[in-house]
């Protein structure tokens, strides 16, 4: 079975960057890492194929700069290979775009079942796996908080509102996963050795045989009109507990007439 | 000046129409001359009440027989947009079947997505949608610029629904073309998770608790707490992840987005992703023993104190 995973590799969130008020682009000199929400894709595929007893896990990337960090991490838990696409033409790409190039990356492999995450930790806007799944005319499964494969179908539980489905998808697939569907590992430091001499493709948009002003700010259709700053809610009174903060929390509630 | 028409993504568990698709109503009516609302299911089912949110048509695509909505309603559009019946901009509800239904109509239409809007504009002939990002602390608003009609994936509880008294949805049918291999996957069971008080998104106080409650198994005072005010019990994504409770209770960015009148935060850090879903909230009450936690940044009442200590004495408190 041969599983594609989608990783992004993103600006560590504990120092997310700034979106510059000029370009309107995001910052983002600093090294990238593999988004904690991929590394459960990573985790899925790894165990799926493990289960299958054979078969193996390709990702699938697109950062600027020739960025392999985050894609080296997912390698060292266990990836075989990766491709990545870097170029500059991609700055300011929208999620359609970052579809467009990820499905054509992804047909390369012919996998059985392409994974990625629910949403992303800085974009988020939660559509590129489902566009992708349009672009490779696969049917899908977003929002799985489990997935078991047999008999050639996909079995997902997916999250709900309320609680959740069960939907069997046969594969080709592509699934969306939740983050907690597994327990990440941690790459071994043998992981870690390995991974450096794991093969990472590096592809150009020009290689996937895409026009460039479909894609990066030409192709994008929207455009950010103003960036501010926005309004930051008060602090108000805060106390330190002497064994009576209940009292203070009770009088609370009553002066907003709410029990 | 507004846009001609503007159609709004409708869900509903089968009686009535869910909220986030009243609010959008009560937004696209500001906005658009007309209101029309595209869906999956039996429109008959829900007419009445999107006709009194002022929805003049509901385009239904009838059962789905377990089909996922996201391919079938895309599809669905796309074919009538393509028969020129589209409107002037879409909006759909940032739901896990919104989400799907909205990156599918991007592809076939070409146009791109702007998500997490949580309001709206017109500017001239188009729309803008405001973004907050980096947790809500910039606020960006974008324009669609692509010439043809924009898709806007909006936040629950941007706006408020309200009726406008308007008469019954006329109901026609939104056909789905044969959608081959891409339609093959579907639902086989539903699970909902029974829970008895006011809706999360509904109550008027919600206390929910995170990873400082120490264990699972103290996530019944929050239960307890929350019983006692006659409110509902939420999570931070922590806890959900660690298997405490079910995702239903999460909010934040991934979960809820709640706006009652009191949010109670008992071992809840306040990051970003957890703001994002109560921050509109009326008043905040935070219980953390750190009084660096970004929590206090938010709340109303901070209590730089132990749960363990400070809830079963408010428990006791609020029973007596
Ligand atoms: C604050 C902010 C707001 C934005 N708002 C919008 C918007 O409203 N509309 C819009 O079209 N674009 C928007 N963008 C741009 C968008 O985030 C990028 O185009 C991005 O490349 C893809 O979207 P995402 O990260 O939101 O993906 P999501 O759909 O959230 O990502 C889900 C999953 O898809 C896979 N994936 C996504 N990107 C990649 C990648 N580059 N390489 C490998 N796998 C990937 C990963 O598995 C990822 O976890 C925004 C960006 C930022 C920083
Ligand atoms: C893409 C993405 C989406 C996300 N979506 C969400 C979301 O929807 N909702 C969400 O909540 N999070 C979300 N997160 C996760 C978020 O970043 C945080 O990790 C999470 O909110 C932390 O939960 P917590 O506050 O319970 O835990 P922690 O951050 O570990 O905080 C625990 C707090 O409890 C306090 N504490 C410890 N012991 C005690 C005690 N005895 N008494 C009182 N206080 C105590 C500590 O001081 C600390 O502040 C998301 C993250 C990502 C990357």
């Amino acid at each position: 079975m041969k599983v594609v995973v989608c990783v992004k590799q993103i600006p560590d969130p504990a120092d997310p960057g700034a979106l510059d008020p000029e370009s309107k682009t995001l910052v983002r000199d600093q090294k990238l890492i593999l988004d904690e929400s991929d590394s459960y894709g990573v985790e899925m595929a790894l165990q799926l194929v493990d289960t299958a007893g054979e078969g193996s896990v390709h990702l699938v990337s697109m950062a600027p700069n020739n960025e392999v960090s985050g894609l080296r991490t997912a390698l060292a838990m266990g990836a075989e290979s990766a491709t990545l696409v870097s170029d500059d033409a991609l700055k300011g790409t929208d999620a359609l775009g970052t579809a467009k190039v990820l499905a054509a990356a992804i047909t390369r492999s012919e996998p059985d079942l392409v994974l990625a995450a629910t949403e992303s930790s800085d974009g988020y806007t939660g559509t590129v796996p489902e566009m992708v799944a349009e672009l490779l005319g696969l049917p899908s499964v977003t929002f799985a908080k489990s997935i078991a494969i047999e008999g050639g179908a996909a079995k997902v539980q997916r999250q709900t509102e309320a609680g959740y489905d069960d939907v069997e998808c046969p594969l080709p697939a592509l699934v969306s996963v939740t983050a907690g569907v597994v327990e990440p590992r941690y790459p071994s430091f043998k992981g870690i050795m390995a991974a450096k001499s794991k093969p990472v493709d590096e592809v150009t948009v020009g290689d996937l045989g895409i026009d460039a002003g479909s894609v990066g700010w030409a192709g994008g259709g929207q455009e950010i009109v103003s960036v501010e700053e926005a309004p930051a809610r008060e602090a108000g009174e805060v106390i330190e507990d002497e064994g009576d903060a209940h009292e203070r929390i009770v009088a609370f509630l009553d002066e907003l007439k709410v029990l | 000046m507004g846009l001609d028409k503007i159609w709004v993504f409708g869900e509903g568990d089968g009686e009535s129409v869910a909220t986030i698709t009243l609010e959008m109503l009560a937004k696209a009516r500001e906005i658009a001359d007309t209101v029309e609302v595209f869906m999956a299911g039996d429109g008959d089912d829900y007419a009445e009440e999107l006709g009194d949110h002022g929805a003049e048509t509901v385009y239904a695509t009838g059962d789905l027989d377990g089909g996922m909505q996201g391919v079938a309603v895309a599809s669905a559009v796309a074919a009538a947009v393509a028969d020129g019946d589209g409107p002037d901009a879409f909006m759909l509800g940032t739901t896990q079947d919104g989400r799907d239904v909205a990156a599918r109509l991007a592809v076939k239409l070409d146009t791109p997505v702007i998500t997490n809007v949580v309001d709206l504009e017109v500017d001239g002939d188009s729309l803008l949608g405001n973004e907050p990002v980096f947790g809500g602390t910039v606020d960006v608003k974008t324009k669609n610029t692509s010439g043809k009609a924009g898709i806007f994936l909006v936040r629950p509880k941007s706006f408020a629904a309200e009726s406008a008294g308007g008469a019954e949805a006329d109901v026609e049918d939104l056909d789905v073309p044969d959608l081959g291999a891409m339609g093959a996957a579907k639902v086989t069971d539903r699970f909902a998770e029974e829970s008895d008080g006011p809706k999360l998104d509904e109550a008027a106080i919600v206390v929910s608790g995170g990873r400082g409650l120490g264990e699972a198994d103290a996530y019944a005072m929050i239960e307890t707490l929350a019983k006692a005010v006659g409110g509902a019990a939420g999570a931070s994504r922590a806890i959900v992840d660690a298997g405490w409770v079910p995702y239903s209770y999460q909010v934040g960015q991934t979960g809820k987005v709640v706006k009652p009148t009191v949010y109670i935060a008992a071992g809840i850090s306040g990051a970003t992703q957890h703001l994002v879903g109560m921050k509109g909230s009326k008043n905040i009450i935070a219980i953390n023993k750190d009084p660096e936690a970004p929590i206090f940044a938010v709340a109303d009442l901070g209590i730089i104190g132990d749960v363990h200590k400070v809830l079963p004495k408010l428990i006791e408190a609020l029973n007596s």
